[in-house]
């Protein structure tokens, strides 16, 4: 059971994207940092255990030409070996800062060359893999980043080419070994997952197609991929052969976010139809293959979810953003 | 966002100004023939074929302002006027309904049937006029060529740059508030319940697969809400059952038109930002609305064909006393076109304008007999 612990207020709105809310748990300074893109803007804060909030300041997405402002797409911290860096992504650009927003570290300006009049141009997906981050593309590119110990010489090292549309999510986890070599994953409006090994050179390993309907987020753990998908399924397949070991109809609207408390195996899928589950992953004794057991389910009442996190290690908390509301919901179990 | 999006978002915002204008036609018992006139200016001006070309051309949506204007500019297409207050109720009604059906369609292609409801209702409208029948079907054509052939994702990023639009719109509206599909706060209800998007199957369902691809476990869980799948899916097509009620006609019985003003609006901050910008409005705003200026006949009030003035409200006292107490943060700015920075395009503007009057500062009367009186003494 989970019971509603006190919000924290948002200077505005959250927008209606997915995976519209970024966590980095700081347990050893007892706090938690929260990300949410208002819109042209987006807004990180500070909170102590209690969801008291300490600080919070406000990012504007960059280089506004036009009559309206660009729009930010996701806000996400990365956590790297050696500092944590946080990431916005835009209509125009890509914006990196370190991790209290206070200092810009790089900007990449998008190209919109080969962009045909009817396409929108954007960066969306970001994902921390070792000491890279990966960043989606309109295009179905992923750019990769090499990102030094310190200092602001990030150098775009690679683009990856595996999907053709726009890049919705992208999942990382440390490599599990020999057997599992698979460590990256992304997915796309077409609702195709590729399955990559990260390295100097990304390999692609496995392809999963999709079936007609989006897949706004994605996780991995312990070489199994979990989506979500926008018919508000969640499938879990083997990385690196692809196969499908689990189909759970899980929500009766699109999914909106994924996360994972890697530690214990807990998998959160929040959707449009204003729930958020809880799922335990384990695997079964018999053939090694991945299960899920629905733990708990909660009922956000008439909100759209567009963000869910877990707020601690063990996912016994977690934070909920909703379209059109000024504040941060958050859960723990009682 | 999405570049695509800009024709629906006018064509369903003027499909719901054209259900309320007919309400209230009928309700203050303007005469059938001045009010089918009415309606039918107004359809004819939005379905002009040089404004649709503008329209359907793939561009970022228009700021606030620049749509409020274009439909201010159609509200006034025919004999016709509307005050100030009476155009800002007509607004946030058009707006609040349309924000409630993009956020409830169970799936995003659905706007796309809701933007049919739309049109088939509006050739309800259209009476003895074959051509605007036929203006409004090529429309129709357009959009099915355009979004027919749009992915679950296109679509999803439509309806993404939509609810965008109409982040932090609040405005409470009475019939809403009745039919209990929106909260006393200013929140649409979302009901967990109900009829599936088409596609999605009813929640509770876990199966898993070994490795060849056969189901060796299927469990149930409890979701929490009480769905049933969607009967059919609805029609794409010109003529057909579109089965979602979403953009069909609310006010075809007599229902209650009062909006609620106190704490409808929230997070001011973060609405200062837009009106802090510098406005210059956008080379292709003035397109359009030269297009839509450019498809209106000119209008003079006389001859057999008096103009007259709608009302939102119930009595002129209303109106007024409305116009006196809206919250500042919910003035809707209206583009003053004389005052824009870009030069060639305004006085192209200019030169259009000037060519026909429009009445551009609403009259402000105790009664609808002295409004008359006065528009009669400017023949």
């Amino acid at each position: 059971m989970f019971r509603r612990e006190r919000s924290i207020p948002l200077r505005g709105s959250a927008a209606a994207l997915c995976n519209n809310l970024s966590v980095l748990q700081l347990p050893v300074r007892n706090l938690t940092h929260f990300g949410v893109v208002h819109g042209p803007s987006a807004q990180l804060l500070s909170a102590a255990p209690e969801g008291v909030p300490l600080a919070q300041r406000q990012l504007q997405a960059k280089e506004g030409a036009g009559v309206s402002p660009p729009l930010i797409t996701q806000v996400h911290w990365c956590v790297l070996p050696f500092r944590v860096l946080l990431v916005l992504t835009s209509h125009r650009g890509i914006q990196m800062y370190e991790s209290d927003g206070s200092v810009m570290v790089y900007w990449h300006a998008l190209d919109a060359g080969d962009a045909s009049l009817v396409q929108a141009v954007f960066a969306r997906g970001i994902a921390a893999s070792g000491h890279f981050i990966c960043v989606g593309m309109w295009s179905g590119r992923v750019l990769v980043f090499d990102i030094p110990a310190k200092g602001p010489n990030i150098v775009l090292s690679e683009e990856l080419a595996g999907h053709q549309t726009p890049i919705t999510d992208i999942a990382t986890e440390p490599a599990q070994g020999q057997d599992c070599v698979a460590d990256m994953v992304t997915a796309d409006d077409s609702g195709l997952l590729c399955v990559w090994q990260s390295g100097p050179e990304f390999k692609l390993l496995t392809r999963i197609p999709g079936f007609g309907v989006p897949c706004p987020s994605v996780q991995l753990w312990q070489g199994t991929v979990a989506a979500g998908y926008g018919n508000g399924q969640v499938r879990l397949y083997e990385a690196s052969t692809g196969t499908l070991h689990v189909q759970i109809d899980a929500h009766a609207r699109a999914i909106c976010a994924l996360d994972l408390a890697p530690e214990v195996g807990k998998l959160l899928s929040a959707a449009e139809d204003t729930f958020v589950h809880i799922w335990q992953l384990s695997r079964s004794p018999e053939g090694g293959y991945i299960e899920v057991e629905h733990c708990h389910g909660e009922c956000v009442p008439d909100t759209q979810v567009c963000g869910a996190r877990f707020c601690d290690p063990s996912g016994s908390s977690f934070a909920v953003t909703g379209y059109d509301l000024a504040e941060i919901l958050r859960f723990s179990s009682m | 966002m999405s570049v695509r999006t800009l024709p629906l978002l006018f064509l369903n915002l003027g499909g719901e100004m054209l259900y309320i204008l007919d309400q209230r036609l009928r309700a203050q018992n303007i005469p059938g023939d001045k009010a089918r006139k009415v309606l039918n200016d107004i359809i004819s001006t939005m379905f002009n074929r040089k404004f649709m070309e503008e329209l359907f051309k793939p561009q970022e949506l228009y700021s606030k302002k620049a749509l409020r204007t274009v439909y201010d500019r159609l509200a006034h297409a025919s004999i016709m006027r509307l005050n100030q207050a009476s155009m800002d109720k007509l607004y946030d009604l058009m707006t609040m309904a349309f924000k409630y059906q993009v956020l409830l369609c169970p799936r995003p292609k659905d706007v796309l049937l809701v933007t049919f409801n739309h049109l088939d209702a509006i050739k309800g409208f259209i009476q003895d006029s074959p051509t605007i029948l036929h203006q409004v079907d090529e429309t129709f054509q357009q959009l099915t060529e355009i979004y027919g052939g749009l992915s679950a994702g296109e679509f999803q990023l439509i309806r993404q740059t939509l609810l965008i639009f109409f982040q932090d719109l609040h405005i409470r509206v009475s019939i809403f508030l009745k039919d209990k599909v929106q909260n006393s706060n200013g929140r649409f209800v979302l009901p967990v319940s109900g009829p599936l998007p088409w596609g999605t199957k009813v929640p509770g369902l876990v199966r898993t697969f070994n490795n060849k691809g056969e189901e060796v476990r299927k469990v149930e869980f409890k979701h929490g809400g009480s769905y049933v799948a969607a009967p059919k899916e609805g029609s794409f097509e010109l003529y057909g059952d579109r089965v979602l009620k979403l953009g069909t006609n609310m006010y075809s019985v007599n229902r209650p038109m009062e909006t609620h003003m106190s704490g409808a609006s929230e997070n001011l901050a973060a609405q200062t930002q837009e009106s802090i910008a510098p406005n210059p409005l956008a080379k292709e705003e003035l397109n359009l609305l030269a297009r839509l200026i450019g498809g209106m006949e000119i209008k003079k009030p006389s001859g057999p064909e008096p103009g007259f003035r709608l009302n939102l409200f119930t009595t002129d006292e209303e109106e007024e006393q409305a116009a006196l107490t809206r919250p500042e943060e919910l003035f809707y700015e209206v583009i003053n076109i004389q005052a824009t920075q870009d030069q060639q395009t305004n006085e192209e503007l200019a030169r259009i304008m000037g060519e026909f009057e429009i009445l551009d500062q609403p009259r402000r009367s105790a009664s609808k007999g002295d409004d008359l009186l006065a528009m009669m003494d400017e023949l």
